[in-house]
């Protein structure tokens, strides 16, 4: 089963990631801020990542750097939940090693269909 | 798919609302001229999370909002814009004001966005912009030429079939961002018409190749009626790091394309990880499925609970069970030689209940803190009020309290807090003349206390005025000129109904709400409120609260053939009277001289009707009970023991009986009521005048 790590420090969020993803069949791992994602991701392998920027503890820039330092998630596909005000966050998620973002607000359909061309 | 948003519409307004909290308190904390960076960047989270996800669940006034105020904090945390306490001051409204636009979407309403919008005209007054345009707020398109909103492109693109001439020579690092190539050109051969050719001009030598890099580009020829935009939008992760070109070849083109078998080199695979090349093989997006779920219009309050806690519930039920199946193995085969081991077992399952009980009764628990986060606020905006400076000092704000005492203690703790700022602490001149500090403090403190939670409201001002007490409480006719009383007594007098001694009632205290109500809403909750003061030295008020609403602790009573139980909490003593001291007063009332008080007495059995054990008074027992305004003695046939009780509402499983708040279940199971002190004062009093000729002859018949 397609293993995705939905990383937000809003539960509202999460949950509605959460449930969208599962509705259509994925196994989803949740963790709110990026430390407790890295750890997630090291304790098993997930086959994408979405994340949230700002987050307490560690947000989603750092924690795109650290899941790039490891060999298992070299070339996972990571995408950003990003706002489109932070523009400037885009080219820096990038810089640190993001496949993409997807802008909120969104809503489940527009999730799923990036999620399903990303996993292809 | 739909999948119904209004679902998660709950967690959002609670997590909203702590954001909101977070952001008061943060805000609280600022100084404005040595600003913190971790407390900006908290209270910039906070606002962009909401922004996120109310514009998610489409609730836009809010996300409108956040949105001015995040641009406004992201400038202050870059460092770029000076906070100042204006800036500060109209971000804490602005926290008001979105916790009232989330109460109202909360209860279904439509928001009343007046205030917003000119907390918006305000932000946008200091960010010295043009204002956004209507419902811009989360959508704004600043990014030029980034594709978010495909659909409005293709009004401007031609409706036939193009032939697009694309070149797409990407990074050699595009591999490490997750970004596969093959990817785009399944999504691209969805567009029509797909032909690939890899171009390797700039792979290295064999041994010189790193297989995590792509030296590969690549010329696509697509032939689709799909507009530019849904093309840029395939490439939109890795335009920028690309050297992508996208030129239409022919406006319509025959349909003899290209044929597909001319070996497309993309099975050039420059990646290990995705062996499949066919693209066409991609299945469409469709997860029908998903059940449309009525949205639960009824907000259920809920609770969140740690894990731990629920943990921690799991396993004693474990235990409870091995305990169980032990006991139950004990019983098929029971001969009086297993005696010690059946007593062990029930030992073993007392304890696990009374542990299972505590943790359930902790699952409502939750910090006092939430009640007292809202007083720094408070504070701040009454003392700039008064002109008052005041410093708040908070302890113990992770002491445990029921989720229902909490709320309910919300009201008579702000009272207290309003009281102490008003007519507790002095103004700073005042101070300074009293030899005092000019800035007085109030503290909150909270903790434990054998079973009961205590809260403290102290404050270092002027104290209560004995005297002042004194002849208001004669010019109200609640004591005589003459009557000896003591400090204490004095004191209490405060919490008497109708006693206010401000002398004019000003905006913060004066709201027609005296102490007595403060009192009476604390009893209700099971418990106490005192004051000690002492006259220019300060004032504290010591609340008692029970751990939980749930449970009691209570004193069985005996009356007649039933056994009541008076909660321990309003039980001051218990005595056997002596009929030299009981008088009767005009209007029919027994009263009870118990040292220099009269103390007015309750018969039970009366008031039940049930027929008491003793008709003598003096072979009665005399148990004194505290309401909010008053001592009574109630008349009983005998003492039993004292028991925690569980509390059952008597509304939920009968109807309201006056002169009882609940029933409990007793160890041999029959039922027993629970007396409701306040209530019953009342009733009697009512009882009194009605039978006023029958109490004096019974009365006289029992002195006899």
């Amino acid at each position: 089963m397609t293993k995705i790590l939905a990383v937000d420090d809003s539960a509202s969020m999460r949950q509605m990631v959460s449930f969208t993803l599962q509705g259509a069949g994925y196994e989803v791992v949740e963790a709110c801020d990026g430390q407790e994602a890295l750890n997630k991701a090291k304790q098993s392998q997930v086959d994408l990542v979405l994340s949230d920027v700002n987050m307490p503890v560690m947000d989603g820039i750092a924690l795109i750097k650290q899941l790039r330092t490891l060999p298992n998630y070299k070339f996972t596909p990571i995408l950003m939940l990003t706002t489109e005000s932070a523009a400037d966050k885009k080219t820096e998620g990038k810089a640190a090693g993001a496949t993409g973002w997807i802008v909120k607000p969104f809503n489940p359909d527009q999730l799923l269909n990036t999620i399903k061309k990303v996993l292809g | 798919m739909s999948i119904d948003l209004s679902q998660f519409h709950q967690v959002f307004f609670e997590e909203s609302f702590e954001g909101l909290q977070l952001m008061e308190s943060s805000l609280l904390d600022l100084d404005c001229d040595n600003v913190d960076s971790e407390t900006i960047n908290a209270i910039f989270r906070a606002a962009h999370s909401i922004k996120g996800s109310s514009s998610t669940f489409g609730f836009t006034a809010v996300a409108e909002f956040t949105h001015v105020l995040e641009t406004l904090l992201d400038q202050v945390r870059e460092g770029s814009r000076q906070l100042t306490a204006e800036i500060v001051d109209l971000l804490l409204q602005s926290v008001d004001c979105l916790r009232n636009l989330l109460t109202g979407l909360q209860a279904g309403q439509t928001p009343d966005a007046t205030h917003s919008r000119e907390l918006i005209a305000a932000f946008n007054r200091i960010l010295a912009v043009k204002p956004v345009a209507q419902g811009a707020g989360t959508q704004s398109a600043t990014q030029a030429g980034k594709i978010d909103q495909p659909a409005k492109m293709e009004a401007g693109e031609a409706q036939g079939v193009t032939r697009w001439q694309i070149r797409f020579v990407p990074d050699s690092n595009i591999l490490r961002t997750g970004n596969e190539p093959l990817r785009m050109f399944r999504e691209l051969a969805e567009l029509g018409e797909l032909q690939c050719v890899a171009s390797v001009d700039r792979l290295p030598d064999l041994n010189q190749l790193n297989p995590e890099e792509c030296h590969l580009g690549w010329d696509i020829s697509l032939t689709t009626a799909a507009p530019r935009s849904k093309i840029e939008e395939i490439f939109e992760w890795v335009a920028d790091e690309s050297d992508i070109s996208i030129e239409a070849v022919d406006a319509i083109v025959p349909l003899a394309t290209p044929q597909p078998d001319a070996e497309p080199a993309q099975r050039v695979s420059p990646s290990a990880t995705l062996p499949e090349p066919m693209p066409d093989k991609v299945a469409p997006v469709s997860v029908g499925k998903e059940k449309e779920k009525e949205s639960a219009k009824a907000e259920s309050t809920s609770i969140r609970v740690s894990i731990e806690k629920i943990d921690s519930l799991v396993n004693l039920v474990g235990e409870l069970v091995i305990t169980q199946s032990m006991l139950g193995q004990l019983g098929t085969e029971f001969d009086m030689s297993k005696l010690t081991r059946l007593q062990e077992g029930l030992a073993q399952l007392e304890h696990n209940t009374r542990e299972l009980q505590e943790n359930v009764m902790r699952i409502r628990m939750l910090p006092i803190s939430f009640t007292f986060s809202r007083f720094p606020r408070m504070v701040r905006d009454l003392s700039r009020q008064l002109g008052k400076k005041i410093e708040l000092k908070l302890s113990g704000e992770q002491t445990e309290l029921d989720k229902t005492v909490l709320e309910k203690i919300g009201d008579p703790l702000v009272h207290l807090v309003r009281n102490a700022l008003d007519h507790g602490l002095e103004t700073p001149e005042q101070r300074r003349a009293a030899g005092k500090s000019e800035t007085g403090t109030i503290t909150l403190h909270a903790y434990h206390q054998g079973g009961n939670i205590m809260i403290e409201i102290r404050d270092d001002g002027r104290g209560l005025n004995r005297q002042k007490i004194r002849a208001k409480a004669i010019s109200n006719n609640l004591i005589g000129e003459n009557d000896p009383l003591s400090d204490e007594q004095i004191q209490d007098l405060i919490f008497r109904p109708g006693f206010s001694t401000a002398e004019k009632v000003t905006d913060v205290s004066g709201r027609g709400v005296g102490m007595d109500v403060v009192r009476r809403n604390i009893n209700e909750l099971n418990g106490s409120i005192e004051v000690r003061s002492e006259e220019g030295i300060g004032s504290t008020f010591t609340i008692r609260l029970p751990l939980t609403l749930a449970i009691l602790d209570g004193q069985l009573i005996q009356v007649g053939d039933q056994v009541y139980i008076v909660p321990l909490v309003s039980i001051v003593e218990s005595l056997q009277p002596k009929l030299a001291l009981v008088n009767r007063v005009a209007g029919g009332c027994d009263v009870f001289r118990l040292r220099n008080e009269y103390i007015p007495i309750i018969h039970l059995a009366e008031i039940f009707g049930i027929r008491p054990r003793n008709d003598n008074l003096e072979k009665s027992l005399l148990v004194v009970v505290e309401t909010g305004t008053a001592k009574v003695a109630l008349v009983v046939d005998d003492l039993l023991g004292q028991q925690q009780v569980v509390i059952k509402s008597m509304e939920t499983n009968y109807r309201k009986v006056e002169g009882v708040s609940g029933a409990t279940i007793l160890g041999d199971g029959t039922v027993s009521l629970i007396l409701d002190i306040t209530d019953l004062v009342q009733m009697a009093g009512v009882h009194q005048q009605h039978k006023n000729g029958l109490r004096l002859v019974s009365s006289r018949a029992a002195q006899g």
